[in-house]
């Protein structure tokens, strides 16, 4: 894959007080790329998915989108104008580790929200996007349901219909099966993976490691707020290099089979 | 007890007393709404990054929580206007100390609302592109209303019987009017009872369409 990076960072830097959580990451993304973001819990992986669509201010460093710089430069400070942002995340699509849907929507108020509040679009044109990414996650018979009432995976469904709904060009997955029992792990990584088969660009955080070999088109191991090690999926988690991606990974396969 | 109650005395003065309840209406509501807008903002200052902003806004509700309202009231008819030089009428006077006191209840219903709801819900709907403010209006609000109610229709409830006080500052409200024909008649049974009832048909209708409204709000838990 050689072109123009849809996303690239440069010299990413994130504290949270004194405590340094990311120490300098550079990193670019070209259209149809998928990268699995490994590592220990702790590491920063959440918190660098999270600077990429300003969930987290960065503390230093840039973050270009296609080609254009997000923040206003001006005297060596630079700002972020909120206008900037809401554009910024409504083309990065996010979904999250505790879904965070809208308790008080029904499922497809919740897919709806974003079109009419945001895209300013008519609720008949809304509601046909979003009862059709309903259908794509599977779930046209919940139109009605409250989200409290549907399973751990249903909800992550309806978060991840919700993201698609805003058609963004890049997709960031914050852990998106941690929180969910085994029995509902399944239905949500099929949904992720018929995304990466129509060729969406992806960022994933993940402790699923024999997800992350076959979804991913690169896998980042990320350790003391640094990329560790950078690779194909098959150089990072089955050939690892640096000695402390090996010892993850022994770690993370000392139970299996 | 052979004293005979005759509420032909009430009857006989029920536009006083029907005056007297729509002076009670114009406290009680204005200071409501303006209270819970009021409220709502200071709730905001008491979440704000800027410390000063923040301190601020606790010392004003404090001052109000904790000290009588009663005195709040004759505070501001009789102390305000040597503070500023100009002399509030009664019904001002009256309007402004409930509607401060209640600004200042309500911004501790409302931030107590906002930190109860958790911070995913801002970030879900700021992460599918929406500004703060929509985010607030869409997302945070209707949550922090449906768990708030009860303390909104509470604090309703308390404001419709607080603005009682106003009489002291002889504002020509419900309680006034009452006060004043029973000591012109010397029948204070039957125009005090009369009185405790007009405001129980007044304040109970809305608790009980609270009730109902709470019921239907809580239909997604």
């Amino acid at each position: 894959m050689t072109g123009k990076p849809i996303l690239e960072v440069k010299g990413l830097h994130k504290r949270f007080g004194d405590h340094h959580v990311l120490k300098g990451i550079d990193f670019t993304v070209e259209p149809g790329e998928r990268v699995a973001i490994i590592g220990g819990s702790g590491s920063g992986k959440s918190t660098f998915l999270r600077c990429m669509n300003f969930m987290e201010t960065l503390s230093e460093g840039e973050i270009w989108l296609d080609g254009t710089r997000i923040g206003v430069e001006k005297k060596g400070t630079v700002t972020y104008p909120e206008k900037q942002l809401c554009q910024v995340r409504e083309r990065l699509g996010m979904v999250f580790q505790q879904f965070n849907l809208f308790p008080h929507m029904s499922v497809l108020n919740n897919v709806m929200e974003g079109l009419v509040t945001v895209q300013g679009k008519s609720k008949p044109e809304a509601r046909r996007i979003a009862e059709a990414e309903l259908a794509k996650v599977g779930l046209s018979e919940k139109h009605d349901a409250w989200p409290g009432r549907l399973s751990g995976g249903q909800q992550q469904r309806v978060a991840i219909a919700r993201a698609l709904s805003m058609q963004p060009e890049i997709l960031l997955f914050d852990e998106p099966t941690s929180s969910l029992d085994p029995e509902l792990v399944g239905e949500v990584l099929r949904v992720i993976k018929q995304l990466a088969e129509e060729g969406r660009t992806m960022l994933l955080v993940t402790h699923e490691l024999g997800f992350a070999y076959h979804f991913a088109t690169k896998v980042i191991f990320l350790a003391e707020g640094v990329f560790h090690e950078v690779g194909t999926p098959d150089e990072i988690l089955k050939h690892p290099k640096q000695a402390r991606t090996q010892d993850f990974l022994r770690r993370f396969g000392e139970f299996a089979f | 007890m052979n004293y005979v109650p005759d509420f032909s005395i009430v009857t006989d003065n029920w536009i006083v007393l029907l005056r007297g309840l729509w002076v009670t209406i114009q406290i009680w509501i204005p200071s409501i709404v303006i209270g819970l807008a009021g409220g709502f903002l200071l709730a905001q200052a008491r979440l704000a990054r800027r410390g000063w902003i923040r301190g601020t806004s606790l010392v004003y509700v404090e001052l109000f929580r904790d000290t009588p309202v009663l005195i709040q009231l004759i505070w501001f008819y009789y102390a305000f206007p040597i503070l500023v030089g100009v002399q509030l009428s009664p019904y001002a006077a009256a309007l402004l100390g409930l509607t401060l006191n209640t600004s200042a209840y309500a911004s501790e219903i409302f931030r107590g609302g906002i930190r109860s709801i958790h911070r995913g819900q801002m970030e879900g709907a700021l992460a599918i592109g929406m500004s703060r403010a929509q985010a607030m209006r869409r997302v945070i609000l209707p949550q922090v209303i449906k768990r708030m109610l009860p303390a909104f229709t509470n604090r309703t409830i308390e404001v419709a019987k607080m603005s009682s006080l106003a009489s002291v500052i002889s504002v020509h409200e419900l309680m006034y009017q009452g006060r004043l024909l029973s000591s012109t008649y010397y029948r204070p049974f039957e125009i005090l009872t009369a009185v405790a009832f007009i405001y129980f048909v007044l304040i109970y209708p809305g608790t009980f369409l609270a009730g109902r409204l709470e019921k239907h709000l809580a239909r997604s838990n």
